[in-house]
């Protein structure tokens, strides 16, 4: 058999993805935006439909981000409303290990994977930063290296916790001894549906891919382009083994966007004016500073790039993930902008695209195909621009053709997350 | 016979949809839509990390778009959970429904329910209720921190939000800080309603401060009156207006029969004539049977006497409770006035 994708729907959210000022944008928060999205996903026979999370308002400049989207209600809450609103569709909320305990966040889970009949996943994010740290008891002193063995303890605690009752249905008393964390006694839910919910795990460094190859069911990846999806899933695939584990066992998802015209030339020229909308000139000079560390605020974005060199101890940018060695960063956009004569903006737009599938339908149909055969993904975390009617014609488009193309399933043959997936349910231990 | 008073407010009914634990969305979305089907203002779901039972909000989030008018107040406990996380699940209870969201603050107390954390000891009420009041506070505060309309949306300066309507809450407690803003925009009852069993001293406290609805036993009508006087003078001790306060009380009830079901009206109208609260919070020993019953037996008969509405005449729980829309506490900040 045709090896089958997996497709998922981000909600898109708190970052220049969305293009907030189209016409055809509604509300962020309102309850009807997260049920259309959710149920054209589910129409469209998707896996899982995908939220991400927000602990701390970012701030540029020592004052509070405010050009792209900001605010989201919490998922895990969303994700239970979204459970009585659709049938087969997974429903994966990101929440951090960091700021959270283990025995609350498994019982959460385990709550909506009952209440959805078995169709609750887990992102598992972490944070050692103490911007986020200012909202929460634990403060920010989790450093980089503990953040991901808490992490890695975390989810091994939180399946203890899952296995604890007996087949029968009654409680069993527990006790986790652990360099995080020492904890027991009896866990209220019985083992859910899936046994364990799906836990997801964005892996690129190595730390990540390990941590991934040990403990994920699925890795969300920016690894877009064919090449360096193929290196990732090859080094990723391989360090399964010695877990014990099958290389279908975990599934390969980066987070990609698309763009559909009725031509490829239409699709491009729609593509260039939502990179346009998505990078306003605000939002370019704002990227900037976030290089370089100093307020910019005096160039011209349709300009060419500062002849300043970045401030490597500037503290201008909060609560999003830095990019690396601002120099590096740097000296990589003088170069671009400099062969092919861009201006700051151009220069944004040109670095901060992720993966996209540009084209007809037929066509992204065909990229996508390719990907997955290829083996440079398992299937694809799709972040729409609009809200909440951005899928809409990717499912009435794409998807038919996908599954003529018989690499796409026509009807959900189980109930869970799991069995779309193809995961077995986790043997019980203990 | 005297003929029945005409209430000059309607009679407030709730009741909780616990009982013996079950495992299932369609069990509990059953008990909320009969209770819906009766016009109760809202239906609670106890929950503690000590004994089985799903998480009581992430059941009411699933009960939300399967109801359309019916209050929905989860117990959500305070000492071993973040802030800024209780805040945000509230807020966002509210959301997705439309409006319908309380919440009924406890505190663990037991050294079982610490072991389950491993973070910290097992502490006395006083301290826990302490720290509930803080935990009210900043959710509050966290509530307010966007002001109504803080979304823009304006093209020409490129700015999704103004930010000048979004506020650090900076919040230094006992035993946690939040330095804010929330993450969840304002939710659309602006507070979600605040629901406190005042039983115990430790909760009476809690509740005078920051309950929209307090809880109280008692025997008979003459000592629910005596404790919702009591209640209302300490509200207002505390600078509120004691109008926005309801007091319910909150009865343990039993229903075999139809006979029991009109007993219990006889019992809750004459208690409400007699000035003994503003309504009743009842606990059903088993809500499949009880809830059953109260729907078709109880609320028809107050219904004839005039007590009970017929219909929701509005749609969000503190439409329901006659309570006005939380006032921010964040909107003037900045304005000269």
């Amino acid at each position: 058999m045709t090896k089958q994708m997996h497709l998922a729907a981000h909600f898109p959210g708190v970052n220049n993805t969305t293009v907030w000022a189209d016409p055809r944008s509604r509300s962020q928060i309102d309850f009807s935006s997260f049920v259309h999205l959710a149920r054209t996903a589910e129409r469209g026979r998707f896996d899982f439909f995908f939220l991400a999370e927000g602990l701390r308002l970012r701030e540029h400049k020592g004052r509070i981000h405010d050009l792209d989207v900001v605010g989201r209600p919490e998922s895990l809450t969303v994700l239970g409303a979204l459970a009585a609103v659709t049938e087969h569709l997974g429903l994966a909320a990101t929440v951090n290990a960091t700021f959270n305990e283990p025995y609350e966040l498994a019982r959460r889970f385990a709550s909506l994977d009952h209440l959805s009949g078995g169709r609750a996943a887990w992102n598992v994010v972490t944070s050692f930063d103490a911007f986020t740290g200012e909202n929460f008891r634990r403060g920010g002193y989790l450093d980089r290296a503990d953040r991901y063995t808490r992490a890695a303890e975390f989810v091994a605690t939180a399946r203890e916790l899952w296995d604890s009752w007996t087949p029968e249905g009654t409680p069993r008393p527990f006790a986790h001894q652990g360099q995080h964390f020492s904890i027991s006694g009896e866990f209220t839910v019985p083992r859910s549906p899936q046994g364990h919910p799906v836990v997801i795990q964005a892996g690129d460094s190595g730390e990540g891919r390990e941590f991934a190859a040990s403990t994920a069911d699925i890795v969300f990846t920016r690894h877009g382009t064919l090449e360096a999806g193929r290196e990732f899933y090859a080094d990723v695939k391989s360090r399964l083994a010695k877990y014990g584990r099958r290389p279908e066992d975990l599934k390969i998802m980066p987070g990609v966007t698309f763009v559909l015209g009725d031509t490829d030339a239409e699709a491009q020229e729609k593509a260039a004016d939502i990179r346009r909308r998505q990078v306003s000139a605000q939002n370019a000079i704002v990227a900037l500073e976030q290089i370089w560390g100093r307020d910019l605020s005096a160039y011209d974005p349709d300009g060419p790039l500062p002849e300043i060199d970045p401030d490597p101890e500037s503290e201008l940018v909060k609560g999003r993930v830095k990019v690396g060695d601002p120099f590096a960063v740097a000296a990589k956009w003088r170069a671009l902008s400099e062969a092919k004569g861009l201006s700051i903006r151009q220069t944004v737009i040109e670095t901060t695209g992720r993966q996209s599938f540009i084209g007809t339908p037929a066509s992204v149909a065909a990229q996508l195909t390719e990907f997955v055969t290829a083996d440079a993904a398992d299937g694809f975390i799709l972040v729409p621009h609009l809200t909440p009617g951005g899928l809409d014609d990717f499912v009435d488009r794409v998807v038919p053709l996908l599954q003529e193309r018989g690499v796409f399933r026509t009807e959900y043959s189980g109930p869970t997350l799991r069995s779309h997936l193809g995961l077995p349910t986790p043997v019980r231990k203990g | 016979m005297p003929p029945p008073r005409t209430p000059t407010r309607p009679l407030h009914l709730a009741a909780d949809i616990g009982g013996s634990p079950h495992y299932e969305a369609r069990h509990y979305t059953a008990l909320a839509r009969l209770a819906e089907r009766g016009t109760l203002d809202f239906v609670t779901l106890g929950d503690s990390f000590a004994r089985p039972g799903l998480d009581a909000l992430a059941v009411l989030a699933r009960v939300a778009p399967a109801t359309e008018r019916i209050g929905l107040v989860p117990t959500v406990t305070t000492t071993h959970t973040e802030p800024f996380h209780v805040s945000s699940a509230v807020a966002t209870l509210d959301w997705v429904s439309r409006g319908r969201a309380g919440w009924s603050p406890e505190v663990s107390t037991t050294e079982a329910e610490a072991a389950l954390f491993g973070r910290r000891p097992a502490a006395p009420a006083a301290d826990l209720w302490h720290e509930a009041r803080e935990v009210a506070d900043v959710a509050g505060r966290l509530w307010d921190s966007w002001e109504d309309g803080a979304e823009i949306r304006d093209e020409p300066t490129g700015r999704f939000i103004d930010r000048d309507k979004l506020h650090y809450v900076d919040f230094e407690g006992r035993t946690f800080s939040v330095r804010g803003p929330a993450i969840v925009p304002r939710p659309p009852q602006g507070h979600p309603v605040t629901v406190i069993d005042a039983t115990a001293p430790e909760p009476r406290a809690a509740a005078v401060r920051h309950a929209d609805i307090a809880l109280v036993r008692a025997e008979d009508p003459a000592a629910a009156r005596e404790l919702r006087e009591e209640l209302r003078d300490r509200a207002r001790a505390h600078g509120r207006d004691p109008e926005r306060l309801r007091v319910l009380v909150s009865l343990p009830v039993q229903l075999h029969t139809t006979a029991d079901a009109v007993g219990l009206a006889t019992l809750i109208g004459d208690w409400y004539e007699q000035g003994a609260a503003e309504g009743f919070h009842l606990r059903p020993a088993e809500p499949e049977r009880d809830l059953a019953l109260l729907v078709d037996g109880t609320v028809p008969v107050l219904q004839h006497r005039g007590l009970l509405r017929r219909f929701y005449p509005g749609a969000t729980l503190r439409e329901h409770l006659g309570l006005a829309r939380a006032a921010n506490q964040y909107a003037h900040a900045g304005s000269p006035s």
